[in-house]
C-alpha cells in the first residue's frame, strides 16, 4: 500500500521564481524552446515545447527569460523551509516539486484536508503575491494535493485535490497517459490506442512486462495506483556515506560546491564499484557554529555523478544565499561539514566499463583525479583548451576549467555549429600553419635592429623600414637574424577607438637555429611565441 | 611500403593503429605488449614501437623538444587516452591540435607551483600519459617516487625540462640535459635541426635529427631524421635527401652518412649519455 503523500507542485516555477506576476506574459526559454510559461502567456497560446520565435509571434508582448536552474533552486529554498515546518522528511524532486509523507502531520492536524489547508496557507505567504482565500488548494503559481503515493499525489496537486485513501485507481483512471511522463512509451501507447491510464491499468501485468520492459512495468504499477518505488530497492549499509570536513569553513557557495564535487564523485564511484546506483540521497551540511541543514533529494532514475554534484551545489547555494525565508535565516558561520548519505539504492543496470578496460574517454577515475587536483589548487588550476576564432596563436585558445561545459553557452546543436564555423571562418591576417609550440603568456620584451642600425619599424601600409638584422631578447646578448618573413599587419576593431589594436607580426629565424614570432605594438617589439 | 616492427611481429605502418588495436584485443596480453600507439614516424625510435605503459621518458634538446613531446602525445590522444601536462603555462595548444592531439582529452595544469610532485602523482594514478615540466628543482626522492608510481599504475610519464629559456646561456644549460635524478627508461634528444620555408613566405617545415637511447630494451641507441613538422603539420620520416628541404639545410649535414640510415652512436655506460660522432657533435 503506497504511503499517503502530500505533494506541492509549482508549475512553471522557472517563471514564478523570477518574480514575474501571473498577469504578465512571460516564458522561460532554453535552447530557443519554451520550457515554462506564465498563466497570462498560456492564455495567449504559449505552451512549453514551442520555439521561441513562434511564441513571440503568438504573444508579441512576451517577456523572455533564460532558464537558470541555480536561481530556481535558490528561490525554492524558502518554500521548502516552510514545508519543513510540517514534516522533517521533505523530498525534493526538482526545484518546483516536493513532497512529504502525511501520516504523522495529518494525525496532528486532524485529517488530510486540514493539513492540506494549512500547508496551502503557509505556502501562499511565500509564493506569489495574492492572499489565500481559504477556498481551494491552488493558488497563483502553486498547487497542493494529497493522494496515495508520490506519483498520484503529484497528479492530485495539479488539480488541487485531496484523493481519499484507496481512491487512487479511480482518480487515475480518466487521466491521459501523458501523465506518465515517458515520451516514447506514451507515444507508443497512443499508437496502440491506449489513451487513458485506466486503459493501461487494465492490461495484464505479465504482458506489459514482456512487451514494454521493466520501465513499462513500473509505469504500469503507477497507473494502477500502486507504489512507484523501484521494485528492488535496498537500504544501503551505513558505511556508504561519505563526509568531508571543510577547514577553513567555506563561506561561499561555490567554494563549498567545489569541495563537495569530489565528494559526490567519490560516492558515485563507490556505489558503482559495488554495482549500485542511488535514487535518493540525503545531503547534510553543518556550520562551524553547529547549525545543520539536511535535505532529501529524489530522482526519477539513478543519479549520475553530475546530477549529484548539481544538487549539492543547489542546496548549498540555496542555504548560503537564499535563506532569508527560512525560520533560522542564513547560517551564521561558514560550512564546516558536508555529508552525503545514500538513502535508497538500486542495482546499477547501465554504465559499462570502457571496452578496452577503461581507456576509452574520461572515466570516473580520471575525473576524480582531476577533481582532486582542483580541490588542491583551486577550480581554475585544471583547464582544458577550446579552439575558437582568432588570428594569433594566443587568441585562438580559450581555457575552460575542467568540468565546466567546453562551450559555455552552447546549448543545443545550433550553438555548437556556430562555434565551429566561427573557428574556421575567414580570418584575414591569421598566421599560417605550423603554429608555434611555445606561446609566452606574457610576451617577452625584445629589441629588433635592422641592417641600417636603427630599430625596425613598420609603416602604416605594412612595409618594414629595413630588413631585420639582429635581435636581443629581454636585454640578453644580440643574435643575428638569418632569415625573416612577414609582416602580417593587423588593425582590429578600428571602429572602436578605445579597443582598437594595431599590431604587426613577423617571423624570424636566428643564426643559432631558433625561430621566434615577434609582435610590434605601439613601437615596441615583443616575442610573442617561439617555434620550439 | 616499409614494414615496422611491433610487439607482435611486423606491421604495415599505414595500418599501424588498427594492428595495434588488434594486438591489444587478444584475451591474453603479455606485459611487454601493453603499449600505447604513437605516430608511425616515432615508432622506430621507441622500444616496442610505442609508449610502453609504466615507463619514464625524458625529452631534451635545445630546440624542438616541445614539438617532439606534442607529437608523442598525438598517438595516444587520438587513440582515446586522456593526457595531461603539468607545469607548463606556455604550451602552444594550436600546435598541439595541428599535430593531432585531441584537445578535449588533454588536461592542463599550467601553474601547480611547488606542489607539482603531488599533482603529478595524482594524475599518474588515473590517466594514461602525463607530461611533467618541473617548475622548481627536482628532488631525487620525488623523481623516484613518481617513476615508481608510473610503473605501478601503468601510466607513461614524459619529463620535459623547463622551456622558458630563450637566451643562449640558459639554453646551453638545458641542452646539457637537465638531470632527472630518477630512473629513466628512454631518453629522446633533438640533436640538430633547421627550419626552412622562410624564403617562400613563412616557416613551413623543419628537418631534425632525434636520438633515442635508454636502458633495458632501449639500450641500443637509435637515431632518426624527421620532419618535425612537415609541410602537412605532422611528424614524418625524412626518406630521401632533398625531400621538401632547401639546399642550404642539406649542406650543413653533408658530412653525414646517407640520409635515412639509422646510425648507431656510442653510449657512455656510466652516465647513459650519447657520444655523437665527431662530424655531428657541436
Amino acid at each position: 500500500m503506497p504511503v499517503r503523500t502530500l505533494a506541492l507542485r509549482c508549475p512553471d516555477w522557472a517563471v514564478t521564481a523570477a518574480g514575474v506576476p501571473p498577469d504578465v506574459p512571460a516564458a522561460a526559454v532554453r535552447a530557443n524552446r519554451v520550457e515554462a510559461a506564465s498563466p497570462a502567456a498560456r492564455h495567449q497560446g504559449v505552451v512549453p515545447g514551442l520555439r521561441r520565435r513562434e511564441a513571440q509571434g503568438r504573444c508579441p508582448a512576451l517577456r523572455v527569460l533564460e532558464r537558470d536552474p541555480g536561481m530556481e533552486a535558490r528561490a525554492f529554498e524558502p518554500v521548502v523551509a516552510v514545508l519543513e515546518g510540517f514534516s522533517p522528511r521533505v523530498e525534493i524532486r526538482e526545484p518546483g516539486e516536493c513532497a512529504f509523507a502525511t501520516r504523522g502531520p495529518s494525525r496532528y492536524f486532524g485529517g488530510d484536508e486540514a493539513l492540506a489547508t494549512r500547508v496551502a496557507e503557509a505556502v501562499s505567504q511565500v509564493v506569489g503575491t495574492a492572499r489565500y482565500e481559504g477556498a481551494s488548494l491552488a493558488g497563483p503559481g502553486w498547487r497542493v494535493g494529497v493522494a496515495d503515493g508520490p506519483f498520484a499525489a503529484a497528479l492530485a496537486a495539479s488539480g488541487g485535490l485531496v484523493v481519499p485513501p484507496g481512491g487512487s485507481p479511480a482518480f487515475l483512471e480518466p487521466l491521459p497517459v501523458a501523465a506518465l511522463g515517458r515520451p516514447e512509451l506514451v507515444d507508443l501507447l497512443g499508437r496502440l490506442g491506449i489513451r487513458t491510464l485506466g486503459d493501461f491499468a487494465r492490461l495484464p501485468e505479465a504482458d506489459v512486462l514482456a512487451r514494454f520492459g521493466s520501465d513499462g512495468a513500473v509505469a504500469h504499477r503507477l497507473a494502477r495506483g500502486l507504489d512507484d518505488r523501484p521494485l528492488s530497492t535496498r537500504v544501503p549499509p551505513p558505511d556508504l556515506e561519505v563526509a568531508l570536513e571543510l577547514d577553513p569553513p567555506a563561506e561561499r557557495a561555490d567554494a563549498a560546491a567545489f569541495a563537495a564535487r569530489s565528494l559526490a564523485l567519490d560516492l558515485h564511484g563507490r556505489l558503482r564499484e559495488i554495482g549500485l546506483a542511488c535514487t535518493r540521497v540525503k545531503v547534510e551540511t553543518e556550520t562551524a557554529h553547529g547549525e545543520s541543514l539536511s535535505r532529501l533529494w529524489a530522482h526519477d532514475g539513478p543519479f549520475s555523478s553530475s546530477d549529484l554534484v548539481e544538487r549539492v551545489r543547489w542546496q548549498l547555494d540555496g542555504w548560503l544565499n537564499g535563506g532569508s525565508g527560512r525560520p533560522g535565516g542564513r547560517p551564521t558561520a561558514g560550512l564546516s561539514l558536508v555529508r552525503l548519505v545514500p538513502d535508497e539504492v538500486v542495482p546499477d543496470g547501465d554504465g559499462q566499463q570502457g571496452f578496452w578496460g577503461g581507456s576509452g574517454g574520461i572515466d570516473d577515475r580520471g575525473s576524480r583525479a582531476l577533481a582532486r587536483v582542483q580541490g588542491m589548487l583551486g577550480p581554475d588550476a585544471v583547464v582544458t583548451a577550446v579552439l575558437g576564432g582568432g588570428r594569433g596563436p594566443s587568441e585562438r585558445v580559450h581555457l575552460v576549467p575542467w568540468g565546466d561545459p567546453r562551450h559555455p553557452r552552447a546549448r543545443g546543436r545550433r550553438r555548437a555549429e556556430n562555434l565551429a564555423t566561427e573557428e574556421s571562418g575567414p580570418w584575414p591576417g591569421r598566421l599560417p600553419a605550423p603554429s608555434p609550440a611555445l606561446v609566452h603568456p606574457e610576451p617577452l620584451g625584445a629589441e629588433l635592429v635592422g641592417t641600417d642600425g636603427e630599430a625596425v619599424g613598420v609603416s602604416g601600409r605594412g612595409i618594414p623600414s629595413s630588413a631585420p638584422a639582429r635581435l636581443s631578447v629581454e636585454g640578453g646578448p644580440w643574435v643575428g637574424v638569418s632569415e625573416w618573413a612577414g609582416p602580417w599587419p593587423l588593425d582590429e576593431r578600428w571602429w572602436d577607438p578605445p579597443s582598437r589594436r594595431r599590431r604587426v607580426r613577423v617571423q624570424v629565424l636566428l643564426e643559432d637555429g631558433r625561430a621566434h614570432l615577434l609582435c610590434l605594438e605601439c613601437g615596441r617589439w615583443r616575442v610573442e611565441a617561439t617555434y620550439d | 611500403m616499409a614494414l615496422v616492427r611491433t610487439g607482435s611481429g611486423w606491421a604495415d605502418p599505414e595500418r599501424f593503429p588498427l594492428d595495434e588495436l588488434a594486438a591489444r584485443s587478444r584475451p591474453t596480453s603479455l606485459a611487454g605488449e601493453r603499449i600505447l600507439p604513437v605516430v608511425p614516424a616515432l615508432a622506430q625510435l621507441l622500444p616496442g614501437s610505442g609508449l610502453r605503459r609504466g615507463t619514464t621518458l625524458v625529452v631534451s634538446g635545445a630546440d624542438g623538444a616541445t614539438f617532439l613531446t606534442l607529437s608523442l602525445l598525438a598517438g595516444p590522444s587520438s587513440a582515446g587516452s586522456v593526457c595531461a601536462v603539468v607545469g607548463m603555462a606556455s604550451l602552444g595548444l594550436v600546435a598541439a591540435a595541428e599535430l593531432g592531439v585531441d584537445l578535449s582529452r588533454l588536461a592542463l595544469v599550467p601553474r601547480p607551483g611547488n606542489q607539482w610532485p603531488t599533482v603529478a602523482a595524482s594524475l599518474l594514478d588515473a590517466l594514461d600519459v602525463v607530461v611533467v615540466v618541473p617548475v622548481s628543482g627536482v628532488r631525487p626522492s620525488d623523481a623516484r617516487r613518481l617513476s615508481e608510481r608510473a610503473r605501478h599504475r601503468g601510466a607513461v610519464m614524459i619529463v620535459l625540462p623547463d622551456r622558458h629559456t630563450v637566451t643562449k646561456e640558459t639554453r646551453a644549460a638545458v641542452a646539457a640535459g637537465q638531470r632527472w635524478p630518477g630512473p629513466v627508461d628512454v631518453r629522446l634528444a633533438v640533436t640538430s635541426g633547421g627550419w626552412s620555408g622562410l624564403g617562400d613566405g613563412h616557416l613551413r617545415c623543419r628537418l631534425v635529427e632525434v636520438a633515442a637511447w635508454g636502458r633495458g630494451s632501449a639500450s641500443r641507441a637509435t637515431r632518426a631524421r624527421l620532419w618535425l613538422p612537415s609541410v602537412d603539420c605532422r611528424v614524418e620520416v625524412a626518406v630521401a635527401a632533398g625531400d621538401g628541404g632547401s639546399a642550404q639545410d642539406m649542406s650543413a649535414e653533408s658530412g653525414r652518412t646517407s640520409v635515412g640510415e639509422v646510425d648507431v652512436g656510442e653510449v657512455d655506460v656510466d652516465t647513459g649519455a650519447l657520444r655523437l660522432p665527431p662530424a655531428i657533435a657541436g
